[in-house]
């Protein structure tokens, strides 16, 4: 397993696209944070938002990088034919998913608490003067240490997704969909029961909850429960990747 | 001795037209499978995800009630003269009038707990007490002076600065066979025409007398602030001159079920005191009024954007990954135009499906809506064509943006997540993220070319209408075309970038 671990790290951090998909995602996820932070005006009366979302609404744009550097990961090894060498250096496909995911997940948690971080501090320099208390407590740590994880789920959920289509263009737009379509059907259908199990089912809904702090007794779920969520997406999506991975030819036939 | 020929073709020469270059295109994007499944999923996904959200879409309006709470209650709303939905619904202190005639009263004040900018008191002329029947008021206001306002949709200044009983304003309205004319006045005497409408099919006998009503607070967490809000207008030198029949009656107009209305008028020697909530304009949907516009007929564009964007990327992306980029530029060297012929060829394709697939969408999901007990605003045909058509040419535009996106990454997963990112987030974050002040939300929506939706916007926003105008309920801060202008400028821009990438590098 260290073998495959070592084949991975190496592979990750020699691709040109790696190191600037991770900038991207801190440059993304830090910059959108600071633009809403910046731009959030409350009156006296407080206006209800949550100042752990409000610092860190950079992960809708950060997970999208993340999405990318996930997918990439195994189907470029699918569209320049790496993956028969790789196959054939370490035949235990299993192995070579776990290894990447492995990889991926540290990678995506490293870049994730760098872009995190920054944002964090930014909402607790400027949310106060616009009239959002921003309070370092233990939920506060939760909210910023549950995105990190967030972005890490992401990166695996991402993995899987790919390991199934291989396409690199198709994974993507099927990620992005499955994380994006939940809230926004959530948002237009007015039945609240509808709108509740949607967002307790759906991987972004339920991941971004880790971020609430306040009011959580009105939140459709809980901030672990709903990691756990997003957790079981991840595994789901990975064990399936994993099947389609041992089960299915490793190249399918190539028109050339 | 004989000497062998070298093979040549039968085919006439040619140039390598543009007709040719069409062709080819065509040729490559119908045979293959993966495509053609990726275009299908347009309009499927956009007519599957429509229905999904119109069936989770019970109307439950919530009706002001006069201790400040709301009540639910089923949504219906009358259609007004000018056949769209309106809100009908204000206390009206009433007597008939046969012919032509004038009423005149004097308002001394405007009263009411946490009186509302648009709360309403005045005098009108009124076709019968048919809610969405025309009529002419001439009205004073909580913050907007004295106005004149008719069938629901039209409204016009009169003198500004707020009633009281130092500065009382007097109103008239003078009504000759169709034609209202309404006149302000600070004492009595000198009067000044505030505007005149001719409200075809006036009846013969009309209802005239005071009126008074208030919308309730907009603004954020305005729902949640459980106040009483009713109007209550003080009147005397009420004066109807003309055959007028019967003594004055007083009706809540409109209805509140289960609200149990404060409404009334009281009798006081010359005077009247009126009462009343509701409000008497165009129904905007959401907050002000209980429609549902047809936008909402296609809240699943959404997701058929995302499949025209992956399908415009792998259009070029597939030809990098399988070489066929090398024969597609020794066919046709002149690089410009591959990228023309392939964005026009996806284009139209994906303008046809789209159109289909929201042609399906619009009345597939208004009969959803309306057996959910949802009250569809009705739409002219040329506005049914503009969004129908519009959106498919947002998708056309997107399918585009993506073919470019393909050609400047040459690699899928950067392309599509870049087009999503830019297309779909800043439209998923302006519409559902609380997070978001709605100066960021607008900003979003007027650069990023998800500004085109606003295509799909059929209801204007009315100056004489409070509320939040917000982008989840089909308000956008641009108008239609120069929404869409957005998006082709955003379009036109990636396909010169990429052309002009395509000419300097090697394939």
């Amino acid at each position: 397993m260290s073998e495959a671990l070592h084949a991975e790290w190496t592979k990750a951090r020699t691709v040109p696209g790696t190191i600037w998909l991770l900038a991207g995602v801190i440059t993304l996820t830090v910059s959108l944070g600071a633009l809403v932070t910046a731009s959030t005006k409350c009156g006296s009366a407080g206006c209800g938002q949550d100042p752990a979302r409000v610092s860190l609404t950079g992960i809708y744009l950060g997970q999208a990088v993340v999405a990318v550097l996930a997918v990439l990961a195994i189907s470029d090894e699918y569209s320049t034919g790496m993956i028969r060498i790789t196959l054939a250096a370490m035949p235990s496909r299993v192995t070579v998913l776990a290894a990447k995911a492995a990889v991926l997940a540290g990678l995506t948690v490293a870049a994730g608490a760098v872009a995190v971080l920054p944002s964090a501090l930014l909402g607790r320099l400027l949310l106060p003067g616009n009239g959002l208390g921003y309070p370092l407590d233990g939920a506060m740590l939760r909210a910023v240490a549950g995105s990190v994880l967030y972005l890490g789920l992401i990166a695996l959920l991402s993995l899987g997704v790919a390991t199934v289509v291989r396409e690199s263009a198709v994974a993507i737009g099927f990620v992005l969909t499955l994380l994006f379509v939940f809230p926004i059907v959530a948002h237009f259908v007015s039945n609240t029961t509808w709108q509740r199990h949607l967002e307790q089912i759906g991987p972004m809904t339920a991941g971004m909850a880790i971020q609430d702090t306040v009011n959580l007794a009105s939140q459709p779920i809980g901030p672990w429960p709903g990691l756990g969520v997003l957790a079981a997406w991840a595994a789901g999506s990975l064990l399936l990747g994993g099947l389609m991975l041992r089960l299915r030819d490793a190249l399918p036939a190539r028109r050339h | 001795m004989t000497t062998i020929a070298p093979y040549r073709s039968l085919a006439p020469a040619r140039r390598a037209g543009f007709a040719q270059l069409l062709h080819a295109e065509w040729t490559k994007l119908r045979t293959v499978r993966g495509w053609l499944v990726g275009l299908l999923l347009i309009p499927l996904l956009t007519v599957g995800f429509g229905a999904l959200i119109s069936s989770g879409s019970e109307c439950g309006f919530m009706y002001p009630a006069p201790n400040g709470q709301f009540v639910s209650g089923p949504c219906s709303a009358p259609i007004g003269p000018g056949g769209e939905l309106v809100q009908d619904h204000f206390y009206f202190t009433h007597q008939a009038l046969t012919g032509n005639g004038v009423i005149t009263a004097r308002i001394t004040a405007l009263t009411g707990p946490s009186l509302q900018p648009w709360a309403k008191a005045g005098i009108i002329v009124k076709a019968s007490t048919t809610p969405g029947s025309a009529y002419a008021a001439m009205l004073v206001t909580g913050a907007h002076g004295v106005r004149m306002q008719w069938n629901f949709t039209e409204d016009t200044a009169g003198m500004p600065g707020f009633v009281s009983a130092s500065l009382p304003r007097w109103l008239r309205l003078v009504r000759v066979g169709d034609t209202v004319t309404g006149y302000d006045s600070a004492d009595g005497s000198h009067w000044t025409e505030v505007g005149r409408t001719t409200l075809a099919g006036l009846p013969s006998t009309v209802q005239v007398g005071l009126l008074a009503a208030t919308p309730p607070p907009t603004g954020q967490g305005a729902v949640a602030v459980n106040q009483a809000v009713t109007s209550t207008g003080a009147f005397d030198h009420v004066d109807v001159t003309g055959a007028v029949g019967g003594s004055w009656q007083g009706i809540e107009l409109g209805r509140s079920p289960g609200g149990g209305d404060p409404g009334g008028f009281q009798q006081t020697g010359g005077g009247f005191t009126v009462t009343g909530i509701g409000d008497i304009a165009p129904d905007i949907g959401e907050g002000a009024g209980a429609g549902t516009p047809i936008t909402h007929t296609l809240d699943g564009v959404f997701a058929g954007l995302i499949a025209a964007i992956v399908v415009g990327v792998i259009f070029v992306t597939a030809e990098y990954r399988r070489g066929l980029i090398r024969t597609t530029l020794t066919a046709s060297p002149g690089r410009g135009r591959v990228i023309a012929a392939k964005a026009i060829v996806l284009g139209v394709v994906t303008f046809l499906l789209a159109f289909i697939g929201c042609a399906i969408s619009v009345p597939l999901d208004e009969h959803l809506l309306r057996s959910h007990g949802n009250v569809m605003d009705p739409v002219s045909t040329l506005t049914w064509l503009r969004i129908v058509a519009g959106s498919a040419a947002v998708f056309a535009g997107a399918a585009m943006f993506g073919v470019a996106l393909g050609a400047i990454y040459r690699r899928g997963a950067s392309a599509v997540c870049t087009a999503i990112v830019v297309i779909v987030v800043p439209w998923f974050l302006a519409v559902s993220s609380p997070a978001l002040s709605a100066t960021v939300s607008d900003w979003l929506l007027r650069i990023s070319p998800s500004a085109a939706l606003a295509i799909q916007q059929v209801i204007p926003k009315y100056p004489q209408v409070a509320s939040d105008y917000l982008p989840s309920d089909g308000f956008y801060p641009l108008a239609p075309w120069a929404g869409f202008a957005v998006l082709c400028v955003w379009t036109a821009g990636a396909l010169w970038l990429a052309v002009h990438l395509l000419r300097g590098r090697d394939v």
